[in-house]
């Protein structure tokens, strides 16, 4: 097996045990990233002379190499979450959880494409091009994480971290087969991440095994005084509660996420992806939740009225890129956010902007807080009677590139699966389940209940004990 | 409901954006959609509901009144587009 083929875990054992050294590490990285950069463009920033790791760190993912997806701000590292008008951007100062990486040993080769402003599901919004699907070029790598996903996929890196504000991390993991965990909102200081919608932005890994998430998530979880949004709860511990043991354990699958919409190919792989479980000792079985059918207006709605306010940042003077030809401050702004914005930012904006605007706050803005509470809810109900829910991680597999670009409609529904989970602040992991008959990637997702984040990560621990779907990587993903 | 394109002109100004004619136009029709799809919400009986904006019930987060170090001046200047004499440099504001 091939070093890239490793597991991070497995990689910070060889590591440790002085079977593979530190610069034999980023070298291997650094080949596998020369090799897959020209055909599947994950990275916007390749560092060139990468920080060692800190000496000392008791890590198990010491001196393993990672990258971060660019809207993560690093000290010293241009940070352009794919815009134009971010410039080149240079933060002076590193996120919270780079700093905590870092100190546990992390080694940083980059940061990672994205959608614009993480605002897309295919990575295509990125003004610096689209990624595509190492499984597949000529497809798309999910999004917005999309270059985190594809860049593990590849082999370019071992872990990376993404953020997910309605499925960004899942929906890039399952269409890429590698595992990708959303942690409960306010587990991870949000310190550092440039904002899409604060109370559904939340930073998590993108790796090939839960085993991985949960040693990163022990790394990134706690509490910051530089996020008022942070929880103060127990953090660490996650690797070391693995047990794989499902015996009691009650799944629940949401009638309304297997209806009509869904691919019959990744309807049988998640299907299937219960038996797994069951057959560890889990008992499955369905249930209606019928809130489903209002889940994507909701998000939509929420998510554009807080990016509307939070771009507002973005005007041409303090950081970042400024437009030319402008007579007065007002014209300074406006043109610089005109052309410094790509479309579908400026949808989102717009759209925003009217849900929040006299006349109209009620009907929509209020309307969507509302049904996050019926929502969160029916989510509370469930897990009334189940420990964790099984659902799709996306409707289909990944689609080909453009396709979604000329139906933005068409792209928000299918957020369907992951956004309820943002909207309720609950934990939810995406795990390779199969492959459909083109070859390409399924994902399954699980859900926890808020703080579950334990059990989403020990039943992923459990299935990945009995397949292999993500220990394979892609083949020929190389050629441009 | 009707989306036009003084409503789309109104929202521009507010958000600080200029649509070229045929970008305006485009914006328009997808932005009807994307509401007339958003108007499935009304199908759901919401009377009685407390909106959520937060997740969790977090109160009067605090911190120690403690004075840190925040970003250093040079730094921060060093990432503006255009700074002079240590300050933003933006066109005359006041006539």
């Amino acid at each position: 097996m091939e070093l890239f083929e490793l597991t991070a875990l497995e990689l910070g054992e060889k590591l440790r045990s002085g079977e593979v050294t530190r610069e034999e590490a980023v070298e291997a990285a650094r080949a596998r990233i020369r090799a897959a950069q020209p055909a599947n463009n994950a990275f916007v920033t390749v560092t060139e002379a990468p920080a060692p790791a800190a000496e000392g760190a008791a890590s198990p993912l010491a001196g393993v190499p990672m990258a971060y997806k660019d809207n993560i701000c690093t000290r010293g590292v241009r940070t352009t979450c794919a815009s134009k008008i971010l410039g080149d951007f240079t933060p002076c100062y590193d996120a919270t959880v780079v700093e905590r990486l870092a100190a546990a040993g992390a080694v940083s080769l980059g940061k990672l494409n994205m959608d614009e402003f993480a605002m897309g599901s295919t990575s295509e919004t990125s003004c610096f091009g689209a990624v595509k699907n190492p499984w597949d070029l000529t497809r798309a790598a999910g999004g917005s994480s999309g270059g985190a996903a594809a860049a593990v996929a590849a082999g370019e890196v071992w872990y990376a971290i993404g953020s997910d504000t309605g499925g960004s991390i899942r929906q890039p993991a399952a269409y890429c087969s590698v595992t990708g965990m959303k942690p409960t909102y306010g587990t991870v200081s949000r310190y550092g991440l440039i904002a899409y919608a604060s109370s559904l932005d939340q930073m998590g890994p993108i790796a090939r095994s839960a085993a991985d998430c949960a040693a990163v998530l022990d790394v990134m979880m706690g509490k910051d005084a530089r996020d008022s949004t942070s929880l103060d709860v127990p953090a660490g511990g996650l690797l070391a509660s693995l047990t794989g043991d499902l015996r009691g354990k009650k799944i629940g699958l949401p009638a309304d996420c297997f209806g009509d919409g869904l691919d019959g190919e990744v309807r049988s792989a998640v299907l299937a992806a219960a038996e797994v479980l069951k057959a560890r000792g889990a008992t499955v079985e369905e249930f209606a939740l019928p809130v489903m059918e209002y889940v994507v207006p909701a998000y939509y709605i929420i998510a554009c009225a807080e990016a509307s306010s939070n771009l507002s940042r973005f005007d041409g003077v303090k950081y970042g890129w400024r437009a030319e030809g402008y007579e007065d401050l007002g014209e300074l702004y406006t043109r610089t956010r005109t052309q410094g914005f790509g479309t579908e930012v400026k949808r989102r904006i717009l759209l925003g902007t009217f849900v929040l605007s006299s006349g109209y706050y009620d009907a929509y803005y209020k309307k969507a807080l509302q049904t996050k509470a019926v929502i969160k809810a029916a989510f509370d109900r469930a897990f009334e009677q189940y420990d964790l829910l099984l659902t799709p991680v996306a409707p289909t597999t990944a689609p080909k590139l453009g396709e979604s670009l000329t139906d933005p409609l068409k792209m928000y529904l299918s957020d369907i699966y992951t956004v309820s989970v943002n909207l309720a602040g609950l934990p939810a992991l995406s795990m390779p389940c199969g492959f459909d008959s083109k070859g390409l990637p399924i994902g399954a997702q699980l859900i926890g209940p808020a703080l579950g984040d334990a059990a989403v990560l020990n039943a992923a621990y459990g299935f990945q004990l009995d397949t292999d779907y993500h220990r394979q990587s892609p083949k020929g993903g190389d050629e441009v | 409901m009707k989306i036009t394109e003084e409503m789309v002109d109104y929202i521009s100004q507010l958000s600080r954006l200029q649509l070229p004619q045929e970008e305006k136009t485009a914006m328009t029709a997808q932005l009807e959609g994307i509401v007339a799809y958003m108007d499935v919400l009304n199908r759901l009986d919401t009377s009685g509901v407390e909106p959520v904006s937060h997740i969790f019930p977090l109160k009067n987060v605090t911190r120690s009144d403690e004075v840190v170090p925040s970003g250093d001046r040079e730094e921060l200047l060093a990432n503006g587009p255009a700074v002079k004499d240590g300050a933003f440099l933006v066109p005359k504001t006041v006539e």
